[in-house]
């Protein structure tokens, strides 16, 4: 077998079959029983060469409406944003992607530093004081921090509001479950958690709230009402935030939460059809050695240079196993790599600028579809999402859309059939107010 | 590399300076403090760095200079399989089909990632002989979890719910017994024998009608082939368990031996190990899952499906654990684990496997006269070692991993499996070659003499690199987790 990837040759077999004593490699796997032995080869498609198969892979592709062709309003917690081109230059750099986990900090300490400033900008966007090394993604951090809630209060109940990403409720009931832990969902009022609904739920049981901010239809939650509910009953405060959005929002530390999530992706991350993208885990400091995954240090050298090494690992998997406070190992690194890139790249101002950009331009969509008839039901301030009631089906719609170069937004009938026709819009700051205007005069004609 | 200071990016920030420009706003501007509820407007900035492009690249460039990746030089690292990271896989996660695609697009619209994603499941089930694959865990340890939940929601089905145990092995990575705990799930501890394999007896004593599952990674974490899969299948059978494959070594047995026809019910893969995910410092992974027919209708949901010629999402399914993870898996990964799987072909992946126990038993053999040898018969893709004889002259194997830095290789896992006193676990993976796996050998055979004659230049080590061992109980004893102005 000769291959690119595999340098053996005849001579090197033979010798080193030599040095083992053995005459060939079947030897080797002799101790594998006859009656679980594979015969042959695996009845999977033949090899192709390099440049053949990029062709085959380069046509696959271009059968998917991509956001570089097309004008995206699809949001609902993946977002089309602009994405500095260094960050593919940094994070091509096979030092980085070609390593593991920074278990030798002698040889890793790009790895680490580059860590230890992620962790820096997401305390410096959530208000937060600690923050990991990175979670597999937004939804399972939110799950993460569910049963850090209940495990820390020694409380089996969690009062989730419905305004939280529908798919993020789902991986935060199915954590739950492992653990044994019950999940309450608040209704919505007006697009926001119900207050008074909330009131009624949380009670001396509750291990946590779980708010999003901006929550799932782009609206900004009443923070400061929702802090004052949870620790009235000494429950933990959760926030799952929109990094993006905390340019220019108060952030979840300053309204008092207890732990912040959120996800990345908006900084420099791939839509990659939903993944990978890179949850981030915030807490104040007294969870410090609850967190689940890596956290990085800054420590000394025996010649007093500073240096970072993983930390706290008491709490982790490798070294607690079954007392572990999660079984998370791999996490998101090179992601969270890329979203430090990207919150470098845009730094203070940037982040700041970006983010009024996101509400600016929604602000300006919403009076778009207002001026064209169209009702947009919650008209509370929002982010860069916005609800808009249409008189059809979104489906459709979203179909036709597609033809006129424009994916549509997200039908929320989908996920709550108390929304039947409408879409949910997100408006980031790469739309033009040519792709805003065109997308409110199709829907226009077409909702006609 | 010089032995400065590296500064941190907000030590180099200047006010003032900026790494971007978007485009001019080109809709009215409007006071945006009044479409904002009193206080919702940041009033402080977050202190992010204010610097150039340039001074971003010389940054991070020399943050790259100070990390070692299979690039850089040879990475042994036992149960990680550090093998080379094909550049073709890098190119075609970036095609903007696959890259810029949204997961809540009309799915008419994304036929080609879809048509992807359902060939690579086929290719894993015929991989790993299992009836059915789900792409959606996010890692090897979320695959465990989902798996062990599936395990525990089919015996619920069955009205069995006084499975409440897992057993693992002594030998079993630290994710197995975390899982379980995350699960729900109590877990007890098989031994091994006096071969490194689990040992049948204790296997018989702790499994019974509250067992849930056994997990089980084969071969072994020892690098040795468990033998008597069929007998510990049977066991485990016959009291109503579920025999669960951990895939963190499967590079050992690919066409040799699939999960499946071994008695497994279940399997996660870690894509970014035996398929080149690549590794990411740390990730992102990719921990797909395989199941028996008996466990299909528990798959987290939604099921991929083929009808006609057309893929969808099949969300009807009344008895799916739920959803494990928004979307549908870490895609990006799934696409360069399946250019792989396609640039080796059948052949290709049975010379993967061979290569890979090949190179491993031949650094064993090399190497079996310098250190002691605790399991003395032929491997699979890694082994382990015991530095107890180096130990015995006042030298630890944590000193010889970091004196193996001094030689430009990254170290292997060290002190583990656990049952191992001084353990080294060596997998070389199939891509390096004979000149670098008897230049790594080399090495080791000389700081086994420098134990010996200069036991000093290895318990100090490394001398060479940017930094010196770093203080470790100062970092956990007053930790500082990030930057703050002085």
């Amino acid at each position: 077998m000769k291959h690119r990837y595999l340098p053996m040759t005849e001579q090197d077999q033979k010798e080193m079959l030599d040095v083992i004593g053995i005459s060939s490699i079947d030897e080797l796997f002799a101790d594998i029983p006859e009656k679980v032995r594979f015969k042959g080869e695996y009845n999977i498609k033949a090899a192709k060469a390099e440049s053949a198969l990029l062709k085959e892979l380069a046509n696959l592709a271009d059968k998917n409406a991509d956001s570089k062709k097309y004008a995206s309003f699809l949001g609902a917690g993946v977002y089309d944003h602009f994405k500095p081109i260094i960050v593919d230059h940094v994070i091509s750099r096979s030092e980085f992607y070609t390593a593991y986990t920074p278990y030798q900090p002698e040889i890793s300490q790009g790895e680490l530093q580059a860590i230890f400033e992620f962790q820096t900008m997401i305390c410096e966007l959530t208000g937060m004081d600690i923050a990991n090394s990175s979670m597999y993604d937004g939804g399972t951090a939110l799950a993460e921090a569910g049963n850090l809630a209940a495990g820390h209060t020694r409380r089996k109940k969690l009062v989730v509001s419905e305004a939280v990403h529908p798919e993020y409720i789902d991986v935060v009931k199915m954590y739950a479950k492992g653990q044994n832990v019950q999940v309450v969902t608040v209704p919505t009022k007006d697009g926001v958690t119900d207050l008074a609904k909330l009131e009624q739920l949380v009670d001396e049981e509750t291990a946590a709230v779980l708010v999003q901010y901006p929550n799932f239809f782009g609206q900004i939650e009443d923070l400061t009402k929702v802090e004052q509910l949870t620790h009235a009953q000494k429950a933990l405060f959760v926030v799952s935030a929109n990094p993006l959005a905390l340019g220019a929002l108060t952030p979840p530390g300053k309204f008092g939460a207890d732990i912040t999530v959120g996800d990345a992706q908006p900084f420099g991350i791939a839509e990659a059809f939903g993944g990978p993208h890179c949850g981030f885990f915030a807490v104040s400091s007294k969870l410090m050695r609850k967190v689940p995954g890596r956290l990085v240090g800054e420590t000394t050298d025996e010649d007093g240079r500073r240096g970072f090494v993983l930390t706290l690992q008491a709490r982790e998997q490798h070294i607690r196993r079954d007392k572990a406070t999660s079984n998370i190992c791999s996490n998101q690194a090179l992601n969270a790599l890329a979203a430090s890139v990207a919150m470098t790249a845009l730094g203070k101002k940037g982040v700041k600028e970006i983010a009024i950009q996101n509400i600016t331009k929604t602000h300006y969509a919403k009076q778009a579809f207002e001026k064209a008839g169209f009702e947009v039901p919650f008209q509370g301030a929002h982010f860069n999402e916005i609800v808009v009631k249409v008189n059809g089906s979104v489906a459709d719609a979203n179909k036709a859309l597609l033809e006129k170069g424009i994916i549509g937004g997200f039908d929320l009938g989908r996920v709550n059939s108390d929304l039947k026709n409408h879409v949910l819009i997100a408006v980031t700051e790469q739309r033009t107010k040519e792709e805003i205007d065109a997308l409110v005069q199709e829907m226009g004609a077409l909702y006609a | 590399m010089h032995k400065d200071n590296q500064p941190l990016i907000f030590e180099i920030t200047k006010e003032g300076r900026v790494g971007y420009n978007l485009p001019e706003l080109d809709v009215p501007e409007v006071d945006v403090a009044s479409l904002l509820p009193e206080g919702m407007l940041r009033d402080v900035e977050a202190e992010l760095p204010e610097v150039s492009e340039l001074d971003i690249m010389r940054h991070y460039t020399a943050l790259s200079n100070r990390n070692h990746g299979v690039d850089t030089g040879f990475y042994p690292l036992g149960s990680c399989t550090m093998k080379y990271n094909p550049k073709i896989n890098e190119s075609v996660a970036r095609f903007p089909g696959f890259a810029n695609i949204h997961p809540l697009q009309d799915e008419s619209s994304v036929q080609g990632a879809m048509e992807l994603m359902y060939d690579l499941q086929e290719h894993l089930i015929e991989i790993t002989g299992m009836d059915e694959v789900t792409l959606q865990p996010a890692a090897g340890a979320h695959g465990e979890w989902t798996a062990l939940m599936m395990i525990r929601a089919f015996h619920e089905a069955n009205g069995d719910i006084e499975r409440t145990k897992v057993i693992v092995p002594d030998s079993a990575h630290g994710t197995n017994p975390a899982s379980a705990t995350v699960a729900g799930f109590e877990t007890i501890t098989v031994k091994s024998d006096e071969n490194g394999l689990v040992d049948l007896e204790d296997l018989r004593r702790v499994a019974g009608p509250d067992t849930a599952a056994l997990m089980l990674t084969n071969p072994n974490t020892l690098g040795l082939f468990e033998e008597s899969i069929l007998e510990m299948a049977e066991i485990i059978h016959g009291v109503g368990g579920k025999l669960y494959y951990d895939g963190a070594n499967l590079n050992a047995v690919m066409s040799k031996a699939r999960p499946g026809d071994m008695g497994f019910d279940c399997v996660h893969l870690n894509l970014h190990k035996t398929f080149t995910g690549p590794h990411g410092g740390g990730g992102p992974g990719s921990g797909p899952v395989g199941v028996k027919a008996d466990l299909i209708p528990f798959l987290p949901s939604p099921v991929l499906v083929k009808e006609d010629d057309k893929y969808t999402f099949d969300y009807n399914r009344p008895q799916t654990i739920g959803r494990v993870k928004p979307f549908y898996g870490n895609f990006g990964i799934n696409v360069r684990a399946y250019t792989y799987i396609r640039s080796m072909g059948p052949d290709g992946l049975k010379a993967v496997t061979e290569y890979a126990v090949l190179n491993a038993n031949y650094m064993m053999r090399r190497l079996e006269e310098h250190f002691d040898l605790p399991y003395n018969r032929h491997c699979k893709h890694e082994f382990v070692l015991s530095g107890r004889r180096q130990k015995k002259l006042g030298v630890r194997t944590l000193d010889m991993a970091k004196r193996l830095l001094d030689f430009g290789y990254h170290p292997p896992t060290i002190y583990f499996p656990l049952n191992v006193e001084e353990g080294m676990m060596i997998e070389p993976t199939e891509t390096e070659s004979k000149e670098t796996l008897d230049a790594f050998c080399d090495a080791l055979i000389q700081i086994a003499k420098e134990v010996q004659e200069n036991p000093e230049i290895v318990q100090n080590a490394p001398h060479t690199t940017v930094i010196n061992r770093l203080d470790e109980t100062k970092a956990a004893r007053q930790p500082v987790l990030r930057y703050s102005k002085a």
